[in-house]
């Protein structure tokens, strides 16, 4: 009876299998997170409104959300580049190229973030060929953003990838046969159907980018105003015990990342009723 | 997905493209993009990726060998970090199996059935990898720390979670919570309901149908899916550096006991344990690439 709403099916386990999804989810999942909602409401909205808006605060999800959006538009453009590649090219070395692009979801960040303080600290393999020109990277905000597009460039090239193996090469023969140029063929008939996949791609990459925290600490400095990043300051007010602020902080970052997946679910939505795929 | 004759096809397109322009001088293929444009291209894609991404990689390596294979060796057999090493497998020992008996389930009902909310429950699987490390190491702490939600009757009763083991497997389980789904719904969709509705036919009870045909069929995804999770789950900082209070020999990880000796500034010591996380994500890469091949074969194999 309780789940009668389902259509029939001949198959078992129906209950008992989404019963268990809903329970596991709630119990790791949702419950915790209302307890951040809760948190936040204890707090009030004249109270988030003043926690966040502190200076020093809204410094470091300035960072956080600049440099993350930089990350991802670098990205968007390398990662067509890779993606590309890869999809049409045969070249020696490829299937290795391929299978680097996940190094950033396979290494964990801890070690992506010493070894990247490592290489762009002054004394470092590229820190020191800047070091003579008076550039600094590391403990910089241009060091999170070394960072950041580490961490952003696979979620680019693997939403854009399928749906370039995808395309019709038909439609770019008749775009030619018409008398189109290959650069008229690839930004008026190629580029435009990829649109959707590279927005997913740019939105999942900016919300990994402003949650980041593992890879960024190491190389960022950390100085408050300047290269504080805001995952970082909900580390520092909780050990401060101030709960209060951490929970200001999280509700900002939640909000956005649920506002991300929506507009990644409505490009999604729109792209599989203009294109007839997602 | 691109099966074997449109590779082939691209792959003769290329070869008829590239390799004339010796003997006959031939225009540029209509579909394809000129030589000079291509190499630009190619060297565009690879000089980006080895800097941002190989250099990082060999770093590590050479950063943990500086001072000899002694010192590497040494710091990998320190206590602490074998006390490191002990936690990080046993997190994932928990982690891994919990969220793989919840990746089946859910794979199972959001595929093989069709129910209202089905894509908002698929959103909310979702939801951990879109919420930042360290806010979701934060809920724990509202829930079960000192000041949490349950603070008190925890202490009450002489529980902990935060500041020890159990919060560390909590923050993992959570971070690492789509893994496995994320790998089965879409192949579990796309291989239908078909072979169980023959094997029930047959008369197979539901147990024997999950057993040898569903099972069978995914299990390539789902060992892969098992890879990506446990890669994780050893790996995960953000999430498990909130929760753990890092005591040293007892709630650190790997990733935290790296964390400490580079902020001690025990460079080589540091860079060996990373080391070892960094061949762990070098196994996880070559067995994706493997099953990779192997079920995209199967999906192939299925659809003709």
């Amino acid at each position: 009876m309780a789940f009668s709403f389902r259509r029939k099916s001949a198959i078992p386990g129906f209950g008992l299998a989404l019963g268990y999804t809903i329970a596991y989810l709630g119990l790791i999942v949702l419950l915790p997170l209302a307890a951040l909602v809760l948190r936040a409401a204890e707090v009030g909205p004249s109270g988030l409104y003043t926690l966040v808006t502190d200076p020093r605060v809204l410094g470091a999800l300035r960072t956080s959300f600049g440099l993350a959006l930089l990350a991802a538009a670098t990205n968007a453009v390398f990662g067509m580049i890779v993606a590309w590649v890869l999809v049409r090219y045969r070249f020696p070395g490829r299937g290795l190229v391929d299978a680097a692009v996940d190094l950033p979801f396979a290494l964990p960040t801890a070690v992506a973030g010493i070894a990247l303080a490592a290489l762009y600290a002054p004394n470092g393999w590229i820190g020191s060929l800047f070091e003579p020109y008076g550039i600094k990277i590391a403990f910089t905000p241009l060091g999170i953003y070394i960072a950041l597009v580490f961490i952003g460039l696979p979620f680019i090239v693997r939403t854009v990838q399928p749906v370039i193996a995808e395309c019709d090469r038909e439609i770019e023969e008749a775009s030619a046969t018409l008398g189109a140029n290959r650069w008229q063929t690839v930004f008026r008939v190629v580029l435009p159907p990829l649109t959707p996949a590279l927005l997913t791609g740019f939105a999942l990459a900016f919300a990994r980018g402003v949650g980041e925290y593992g890879s960024i600490i190491f190389i960022a400095g950390n100085i408050p105003y300047i290269s504080e990043i805001a995952p970082l300051l909900i580390v520092i007010k909780l050990e401060e015990y101030d709960y209060a602020g951490a929970t200001a902080i999280a509700t900002v970052m939640l909000v956005v990342a649920f506002a991300i997946l929506l507009a990644i679910n409505l490009v999604q939505a729109w792209s599989r009723r203009r294109l007839g795929h997602a | 997905m691109p099966d074997a004759s449109t590779i082939l096809q691209q792959n003769a397109h290329v070869a008829g493209g590239g390799t004339t322009a010796g003997t006959t001088r031939r225009r540029a293929p209509v579909t394809g993009e000129g030589p000079v444009a291509r190499a630009v291209l190619i060297g565009v894609a690879i000089a980006f990726l080895s800097l941002f991404l190989l250099l990082p990689l060999v770093v590590v390596f050479v950063e943990a060998l500086r001072a000899g294979a002694g010192a590497y060796v040494a710091a990998l057999t320190e206590p602490d970090a074998v006390a490191a090493i002990q936690l990080t497998l046993m997190v994932a020992a928990i982690a891994v199996p919990l969220n793989l008996v919840f990746g089946v389930a859910a794979a199972w009902a959001v595929a093989k059935f069709e129910f209202p909310g089905k894509s908002f429950l698929v959103s909310l699987i979702d939801l951990p990898f879109s919420v930042s490390p360290v806010v979701a190491g934060l809920v724990y702490v509202l829930l079960f720390g000192a000041q949490g939600l349950f603070g008190g009757w925890m202490r009450e009763n002489g529980v902990e979670i935060i500041f020890a083991v159990p919060g560390i497997v909590l923050a993992t389980v959570f971070v690492t919570f789509p893994f496995i789904a994320r790998e089965l719904i879409p192949l579990m969709e796309e291989q239908g309901t078909g072979d169980e509705e023959v094997a029930m036919t047959l008369g197979a009870s539901g147990l024997q149908t999950f057993w040898r045909v569903t099972l069978p069929n995914i299990r390539f995804a789902l060992l892969y899916g098992v890879l990506l999770c446990n890669a994780r789950a050893m790996g995960e900082f953000g999430a498990v550096a909130v929760v753990s209070g890092k005591i040293r020999g007892y709630t650190t990880t790997m990733p935290l006991h790296v964390e400490i000796l580079y902020n001690e500034y025990n460079s080589v010591a540091a860079f060996a344990v990373a080391s070892v996380l960094a061949l762990l994500a070098l196994v996880t890469l070559v067995a994706k690439v493997f099953l990779e091949s192997r079920y995209s074969d199967e999906l192939a194999a299925r659809s003709h």
